[in-house]
C-alpha cells in the first residue's frame, strides 16, 4: 500500500484523505477508495494520465482528482461524487448509475456511454460520441461535442452548451439532447422539435445543477428522435 | 489495439535526450501492445550521395565475434559497390551501415554476400529498429535511450490481422526516410495491395500497414506532399486508422473519419509530442504547459522543419 495521509481533522473536519497516484497503483488507489466510510472526502494526488481511477464505488464519497486523468474515470459508480480538475480521456462515467462526476476541463470520445443515471458535468469540450447509448443519466457539456454524439441514446438528457459536431443523434431512442450552440448536423432519425415550457424547466434545471452560466433554457433547440429507426416494440417479448 | 509515440524536436534542446524521452513514451504504451515494437529515429544526415541503412542479420550468433562478421560484410560490400562504406553502429540484431544512396545496388549486393539480411528502413537520416518483445526490452537491448537526433517514432504491437514477427512489426519503412506506424485494422488491404503489385509495387509481409506505407511511398515518390499522400490514404484506404507517418522533414498524423482510434498531441515551443493516450506523454519536459488536443475525425495534421 503506497501513502495514505489523513489531513489535520482541525483543517479538515470532514476527514479528507488524500490518495497520491505517485506512489500509488491505480488498484491500491481503488481500494482505498472502496474502503472508505460513506461521506467521506478524498483528494487524488498526481494522477497525471492515470487510468481506471475511482472506478465502481458503492458508497456517498466526495473525490477530487487533482490534475489530468485517463481513460475510464468515475465508471460503474453509484453514489460518490468526482470532480477532476483537469481534463480526462476517453469513457467518462462509463456506465455511471447514480451520482456527479464533474470534469473541469475537456473529456475525450464516448464520454458517458451507457450511463443510467447520476449527473456529469464537463465544463469544457467533449470529442466524438459523448452520451453514446446513454441510458438514463443527465449529461451536461459546457462547450462543444463532437461527431456521433447522442448515438443510439436509449433514456435520459443532454445539454450541449456550445455547438454540436457531424451527426447528433444518430438512431436515438428515448433520450432528449439540448443545444445552445450551433448543429453541424444532424444524424438519421434525429429531429428537431419545438421546445415546451417542461423542455425549459428541464434544461433550467440542469443548467443550475451544472453550475453553466452560458445557456439560457429558453434559447435552446430540441433534438429527439423521429422514430423512424425506433425498434425497441420488436423485443418487448423477448427474455434475456 | 496498438500503441503510438511520436516526438518532433522544433528546437535544438533535447536533441541529446532524444532516445531518453522517447523510451519511457513507448514503455508507457505497452498495455496497448506488449508483442512487438519499433522506432525510427532521425539525426543528422549522412554526406551527400550515401543513406544510412538499417541492416537486420538473422544469422548472426551472439556467441561469436558479431563485430567481425558485420565487418567483413562491411569490406564485401565495398568491393562489390566499389564504393566506401562503413559501419555506423553496430546493433545486437545487425549494423546500420552507411552506403551509396543506390538502394537497389546496395540491397542487392547485400542479399548477394548475406542472404539473411533484411533492411529495415534506409534513407539519409533515418535508423530503423524493428523487434518482438516487450518495449522496454527491446529499447533496453537497442539501447535506444542512447540515441539522439532531431525527431522518432515508435510504435508498441498488438497484432489482430497478421504474425507476430520482426518483419510485422512497425514501423514500416518503405522509401527513403519514410516511417509509418499505424494503430487500427484496414479491411480493403488485400485489394488496394494487389493494385499496388500492379504498378510493380511489392509488399513483403501480410501486414495491412505496410500496405498503407507503400501506398504513401508511392505518392511521395511521385512528387506528393505528406498531407496530400494522407489524403489518398483516406480515398482509397478502408478501415480504423490512426497513422504517424514521417520524413527527413515532415511530421504528420491522420485519424479515420470516424475516429475510432485515439491520438493526443501535444504542441510546445520547443516540441511536438504525439501518443495514443495522453499518460504516455506526461514524462515530457514541461508537459504541463503544452498545448493538448486530440485531431478530429480526417483531419491532417503536418509539422516542418
Amino acid at each position: 500500500m503506497g501513502t495514505v495521509t489523513d489531513t489535520a481533522p482541525e483543517t479538515a473536519p470532514t476527514n479528507a484523505v488524500e490518495l497520491d497516484c505517485a506512489a500509488m497503483s491505480t488498484r491500491e488507489v481503488n481500494a482505498a477508495l472502496h474502503e472508505l466510510a460513506a461521506g467521506s472526502r478524498v483528494r487524488i494526488l498526481n494522477p497525471r494520465g492515470r487510468h481506471n481511477l475511482a472506478v465502481a464505488l458503492d458508497q456517498e464519497l466526495e473525490i477530487e482528482i487533482a490534475g489530468h486523468a485517463g481513460y475510464f474515470i468515475g465508471g460503474l459508480c453509484n453514489g460518490p461524487s468526482i470532480t477532476v480538475d483537469g481534463f480526462v480521456g476517453w469513457s467518462l462515467a462509463e456506465n455511471l448509475m447514480s451520482g456527479t462526476v464533474r470534469v473541469r476541463g475537456n473529456a475525450s470520445e464516448c464520454c458517458g456511454a451507457t450511463a443510467h443515471g447520476g449527473l456529469i458535468v464537463v465544463h469544457g469540450d467533449t470529442s466524438s460520441r459523448a452520451g453514446i447509448s446513454l441510458k438514463g443519466a443527465e449529461l451536461a457539456v459546457g462547450g462543444d461535442v463532437g461527431h456521433m454524439s447522442g448515438f443510439m441514446a436509449q433514456a435520459g438528457t443532454m445539454l450541449i452548451g456550445g455547438n454540436a459536431g457531424d451527426a447528433l443523434g444518430d438512431s436515438l431512442y428515448e433520450a432528449v439532447i439540448y443545444v445552445a450552440g450551433s448543429i453541424a448536423s444532424l444524424g438519421s432519425d434525429a429531429q428537431v422539435e419545438d421546445l415546451t415550457q417542461e423542455d425549459v424547466d428541464r434544461v433550467r434545471s440542469l443548467v443550475e445543477r451544472a453550475g453553466f452560466d452560458h445557456v439560457s433554457p429558453e434559447n435552446v433547440t430540441r433534438v429527439a428522435s423521429a422514430k423512424h429507426l425506433y425498434n425497441f416494440d420488436a423485443l418487448k417479448e423477448q427474455k434475456y | 489495439m496498438c500503441g503510438i509515440v511520436g516526438l518532433h524536436l522544433k528546437t535544438e534542446r533535447h536533441r541529446d535526450a532524444l532516445g531518453r524521452l522517447l523510451s519511457p513514451m513507448l514503455d508507457c504504451l505497452e498495455t496497448r501492445g506488449p508483442d512487438s515494437a519499433g522506432l525510427a529515429i532521425y539525426s543528422e544526415p549522412v554526406q551527400e550521395g550515401f543513406f544510412r541503412y538499417s541492416v537486420r542479420i538473422d544469422g548472426l550468433d551472439p556467441d561469436t565475434d558479431t563485430k567481425a562478421e558485420v565487418a567483413t560484410l562491411v569490406l564485401e560490400l565495398s568491393q562489390d559497390l566499389g564504393s566506401t562504406v562503413t559501419c555506423e553502429r553496430f546493433r545486437p540484431d545487425g549494423a546500420v551501415l552507411i552506403a551509396p544512396d543506390q538502394v537497389d545496388a546496395v540491397t542487392s549486393r547485400l542479399a548477394e554476400r548475406r542472404p539473411d539480411a533484411t533492411v529495415v528502413g534506409f534513407g539519409p537520416h533515418i535508423e530503423v529498429v524493428k523487434d518482438v518483445g516487450r518495449p522496454r526490452d527491446i529499447c533496453r537491448r537497442h539501447q535506444i535511450e542512447n540515441r539522439t537526433g532531431y525527431q522518432g517514432v515508435g510504435h508498441t504491437r498488438m497484432a489482430t490481422e497478421s504474425a507476430v514477427t520482426t518483419d510485422h512489426s512497425h514501423p514500416f519503412a518503405p522509401n527513403a526516410d519514410l516511417a509509418l506506424v499505424h494503430n487500427g485494422s484496414f479491411s480493403n488491404h488485400a485489394t488496394v495491395r494487389r493494385r499496388l503489385a500492379q504498378q510493380g509495387i511489392r509488399c513483403v509481409t501480410d501486414n495491412d500497414s505496410e500496405v498503407a506505407a507503400r501506398l504513401i511511398g508511392r505518392e511521395v515518390d511521385s512528387g506528393a506532399t505528406l498531407e496530400t499522400a494522407l489524403k489518398t490514404v483516406g480515398q482509397e484506404m478502408d478501415g480504423f486508422y490512426t497513422l504517424l507517418v514521417t520524413t527527413g522533414r515532415e511530421f504528420a498524423v491522420v485519424r479515420d473519419s470516424f475516429a475510432c482510434k485515439p491520438l493526443v498531441v501535444a504542441e510546445t515551443d520547443e516540441y511536438v509530442a504525439v501518443t495514443s493516450e495522453y499518460i504516455a506523454m506526461t514524462s515530457l519536459p514541461g508537459i504541463g504547459s503544452a498545448k493538448v488536443f486530440e485531431p478530429t475525425p480526417g483531419e491532417i495534421h503536418v509539422w516542418e522543419r
